[in-house]
């Protein structure tokens, strides 16, 4: 069969749990506050992983759970309405209140779902309560979203409104520039999910038209398609090309005239591949290694590939929805090794013997490699960036370009090819 | 259960992880679910490591607690046995292992592996990285010294003499992840070469299994972190009789005392007491006459015990500044802590956290704030100069040059790192007093931003000034104009005096009189 060679492995991972979203997710809604109900392992994880510790009281804490809780469940039902009552008195601006659980609070079968309706029902409407999983046995790094946006879904009021809704967390920039761009498609009615104040829900409905902007969304896709919306089905809006595919497929949806769309976006393509052009001179031809975290690796690699002239040595994933990914995996070139979950010893393994020009990995291996000579970029910084949308493609590239056009310049100096060589000749 | 928002220390098995970081030839498998794995970016982001922590997580998910864990566990030991041929093998578990009960420690030292396992049993809902680190430490002593264990400890650390030979001692407790251990070992290794006195081994970091194995051979052990090394320490004395020293040498004090302490444990002739004068730049900067403004700083100092408890030191007698706030989130340390602010005149705060810390770091109203990342933070908040003595640290505090804290040198880098912020404390002043000349009007940055850099401007500068309570006094302008005239840095301490003044003398209208009645009043 055509398209990428499938694989799969198992064995250690090393990889974010979906805790780690909190800390992009806390900032796209600024009245939400995000409550682990877990342990110090968990709050040192959502700080580390900030990598600075903000300048602030943060919006998202940790109720580290000790050794009195685990002794009876009850009690640590007490204690967690007594922590959320604390925390809510002290932030009086919060209107949703996410309860999150992890790892411990999972296997000890800490019924969340149970404490959000009795806050609720407590609050009466004053702040929201909403529960989902971001524990490590369940979710990996981006499905952290998925789990907190699905725990919205059921929360949106119903509408039949002809609309069409932006799922997963966008910049704010990049949003607007999308909507403005929408609008000048002729689709006016464009909402967002998660929206900026987390009160402000989206209406959902028969009308309703979603396109994803994440590729990680599986969970809250298919609680949006059972409440009536339509899910198209597109290559992401990472990259000129698949970011121009995207808005296409809404403007079929919507009726657009071809036309209209060739109109509006044909001179952001050509921009576009202005702005690609600096970077394809450097990152054409090099050999790049995608390992498995955030899911964005699959239109990474396609736009890397066939809009930077890059050659995929190994495409990681650590899920594969091939369902949710099937225009994605149809761009790839045929053979590709595409490598769904980790044995990251293995994998590291292949990443030396394959001696890529480029990896891209977490933030635990990114020196390691660079120590070994491999040049790395680390994927933490792809979920922070704004790379949305056709209008960023030089952006993106920039990030893949910036790692290899550093070592050209200092590694003359840094490592003198020999004694007998002085470096200005 | 306890709101955390955030956290002084990780996880015990954190404290784990540095100890088998720090050493060579040391695995550890830890039993824990995927997500738990950040902690390998501690080491390579915060300390630049260029090589990952030998650990091998078990990265169990939510499909493998219906099957076999405990299958699971012995595959990953086996698996990292045979990739990375370690000499010894840390088994233990994160917190949601600690709940399945797989014990893998058991498990592992059940396999018949050709290497010694070391079991680690770290609670992980009631203790903390510290103690983790140091638990770990003295787990692997014992696990890799028992078998040498004499039946009854005979030990002369003076044998050296009769021996014909250096005295040899053991510099315990530096690990990756301390403040300056790297740099401080280095410090102390000179310091001892100074002293005739060889260095046996460094541990753990830097330690290899057959190092451990040589511990003995040392005449005494120097304790360098007691948060670390103290229970290790504690094990070698009783078991094998080692004496070990109790003073940290951080400081021209404490270097001294340290000096004094090894050369009578050793039989040796103390050292002069003016080598520190001599060695140390310290001393002579503290007297000269430019040092003379520092004196009286108000200095508020929050970090692990061992740090908070030298800044303490240093400061008030060797800087000469007042200690106003002394505190750690080490609970561990709690007592030698408390004892050292009682002596300051201070109740110690004992707490983790660090809103608490900032609270009390504003209510102290401190000109130098000593601590931790979290201290800085709430510092530049509170728009107060701020110098970190301890961790938790960022990757700006492991420094490319060498700057260690201990010995000497450690003196000398406390000096300046202490100082310079106030310098610069002095420098905004200067600015706000020259800005109107026509030199400044191309708009001088304070490195303060919006905080300071005003000088002698406007009293915005000041947000945390107005005060409930304020609206029962009056300021004339006159007495504005006349506080407007004091540096922005003692300002608010100067209104709240004031403040105060006039309402125990019943006074409403606070002119410039009031201010200089006020200012005589708290001189005397």
């Amino acid at each position: 069969m055509a398209g990428p060679t499938l694989l799969k492995e198992s064995g250690p991972r090393e990889v974010f749990c979906g805790l780690t979203s909190i800390v992009w997710l806390h900032r796209r809604m600024p009245d939400a506050f995000f409550l682990v109900v877990g342990s110090r392992t968990c709050a040192h994880l959502i700080q580390s992983a900030a990598g600075v510790m903000i300048f602030a009281e943060p919006r998202f804490g940790t109720a580290i759970l000790n050794e009195r809780d685990l002794a009876g469940l009850a009690d640590a039902h007490e204690e967690l309405d007594r922590v959320a009552r604390e925390l809510l008195q002290r932030r009086p601006e919060i209107k949703t209140l996410f309860l999150v659980g992890s790892c411990p609070s999972e296997v000890i079968k800490l019924d969340l779902a149970r404490a959000a309706e009795r806050l609720n029902e407590e609050l009466q409407g004053r702040v929201r309560v909403v529960n989902y999983s971001g524990s490590g046995i369940e979710t990996t790094f981006t499905q952290g979203e998925d789990g907190a946006l699905a725990a919205l879904v059921p929360l949106l009021p119903s509408s039949d409104q002809r609309q069409l809704l932006l799922v997963g967390t966008l910049a704010d920039a990049v949003e607007d520039r999308l909507i403005h761009l929408f609008g000048r498609l002729g689709i006016n009615a464009v909402r967002s999910l998660p929206p900026r104040q987390s009160t402000d829900l989206p209406g959902v409905g028969d009308g309703t038209t979603v396109l994803l902007t994440q590729p990680y969304l599986t969970e809250t896709a298919r609680l949006l398609k059972n409440r009536g919306a339509k899910i198209l089905k597109a290559p992401f809006p990472l990259g000129a090309e698949g970011s121009r595919a995207w808005m296409a497929a809404a403007a079929e949806d919507f009726q657009v005239p071809p036309e209209t769309v060739a109109d509006v976006l044909t001179p952001l393509m050509e921009r576009a591949t202005k702005a690609l052009a600096p970077h394809r001179e450097v990152l054409a031809g090099k050999r790049i290694f995608l390992l498995p975290e955030s899911q964005l690796e699959l239109p990474l690699a396609r736009f890397l590939q066939r809009e930077c002239g890059m050659e995929l040595v190994e495409v990681g994933t650590p899920y594969l929805n091939r369902d949710q990914m099937s225009e994605e995996l149809d761009l790839l070139p045929v053979g590709t090794a595409v490598m769904e979950g980790q044995h990251v010893e293995q994998q590291l393994d292949r990443v030396r013997s394959s001696q890529p020009d480029l990896v891209v990995c977490g933030m635990g291996l990114a020196n390691p490699l660079e120590a070994e000579g491999i040049t790395t970029k680390w994927s933490i910084e792809l979920v922070f960036s704004p790379i949305h949308g056709i209008d960023q493609a030089g952006d993106l590239a920039e990030l893949f370009s910036r790692p290899l056009r550093r070592r050209r310049l200092i590694q003359p100096a840094l490592h003198p090819t020999g004694a007998e060589h002085p470096i200005h000749s | 259960m306890e709101l955390t928002l955030w956290t002084y220390e990780g996880p015990p098995h954190v404290g784990a992880m540095r100890i088998a970081a720090s050493m060579e030839g040391v695995h550890y498998v830890l039993h824990a679910p995927q997500g738990d794995t950040y902690a390998d970016l501690l080491f390579t982001m915060i300390e630049r490591r260029g090589k990952r922590p030998p650990v091998t997580y078990t990265t169990f998910q939510a499909r493998d607690l219906g099957g076999d864990t405990a299958e699971l566990v012995k595959r990953h030991v086996r698996e990292a046995v045979e990739r990375f041929q370690p000499e010894a093998l840390l088994v233990g578990e994160s917190c949601t292992a600690e709940l399945i009960q797989d014990q893998p420690g058991a498990l592992a030292q059940g396999m018949d592996l050709p290497i010694p396992v070391v079991s680690l049993e770290l609670p992980a809902y009631s203790k903390k990285e510290n103690w983790g680190a140091s638990e770990t430490f003295y787990q692997v002593l014992r696990g890799l010294l028992r078998s040498q264990a004499p039946e009854q400890a005979s030990h002369d650390p003076t044998a050296w003499q009769s021996q014909g030979r250096r005295p040899r001692v053991n510099l315990l407790g530096p690990s990756l992840l301390g403040f300056r251990c790297r740099d401080d070992v280095l410090e102390v290794q000179k310091l001892l070469t100074l002293h005739g006195i060889d260095v046996g081994v460094v541990a753990p970091l830097g330690a290899g299994v057959g190092d451990i194995r040589r511990l003995p051979q040392a005449d005494l052990n120097v304790c360098l972190y007691p948060e670390v090394a103290e229970s290790g320490c504690s094990w070698l004395e009783r078991t094998f009789g080692m004496p070990f020293t109790r003073t940290v040498p951080i400081g021209v004090g404490a270097t001294h005392d340290f000096l004094v302490e090894l050369h009578g444990l050793l039989g040796m002739t103390p050292p002069a007491a003016e080598e520190g004068y001599r060695r140390s730049r310290l001393p002579w900067y503290s007297e000269s006459v430019d040092s003379t403004y520092l004196t009286g700083k108000r200095v508020f100092i929050f970090g692990d015990g061992t740090h908070a408890l030298a800044a303490a030191r240093i400061c008030s007698e060797e800087l000469g500044f007042t200690v106003v706030g002394l505190g750690t989130y080490s609970r561990e340390m709690a007592r030698p802590v408390r004892a050292a602010a009682r002596e300051l005149g201070l109740e110690a705060l004992i707490s983790d956290d660090y809103l608490a810390v900032e609270a009390a770091m504003a209510d102290a109203s401190p000109e130098l704030v000593l601590g931790t990342q979290m201290e800085r933070h709430s510092a530049k908040r509170l728009g107060l100069p701020c110098a970190v003595i301890s961790t938790p640290m960022h990757v700006q505090d492991v420094p490319a040059r060498t700057s260690p804290q201990m010995g000497w040198e450690g003196a000398n880098v406390i000096f300046d790192a202490w100082v310079h912020p106030l310098m610069m404390g002095l420098e905004e002043h200067l600015i706000g007093m020259f800005r109107h000349d026509f030199e400044f009007v191309d708009g001088h940055q304070s490195h303060l931003g919006q905080a300071g850099g005003t000088g002698m401007g406007s009293e915005q500068s000041e947000p945390a000034e107005t005060r409930p309570g304020e609206a029962d006094l009056i300021w004339t302008s006159d007495g504005e104009a006349e506080l407007r005239k004091i540096p922005f840095f003692v300002r608010g301490k100067v209104r709240r005096n004031t403040e105060a003044y006039a309402r125990d003398v019943g006074c409403r209208e606070i002119s410039s009189e009031t201010l200089y009645d006020a200012k005589a009043h708290y001189k005397a």
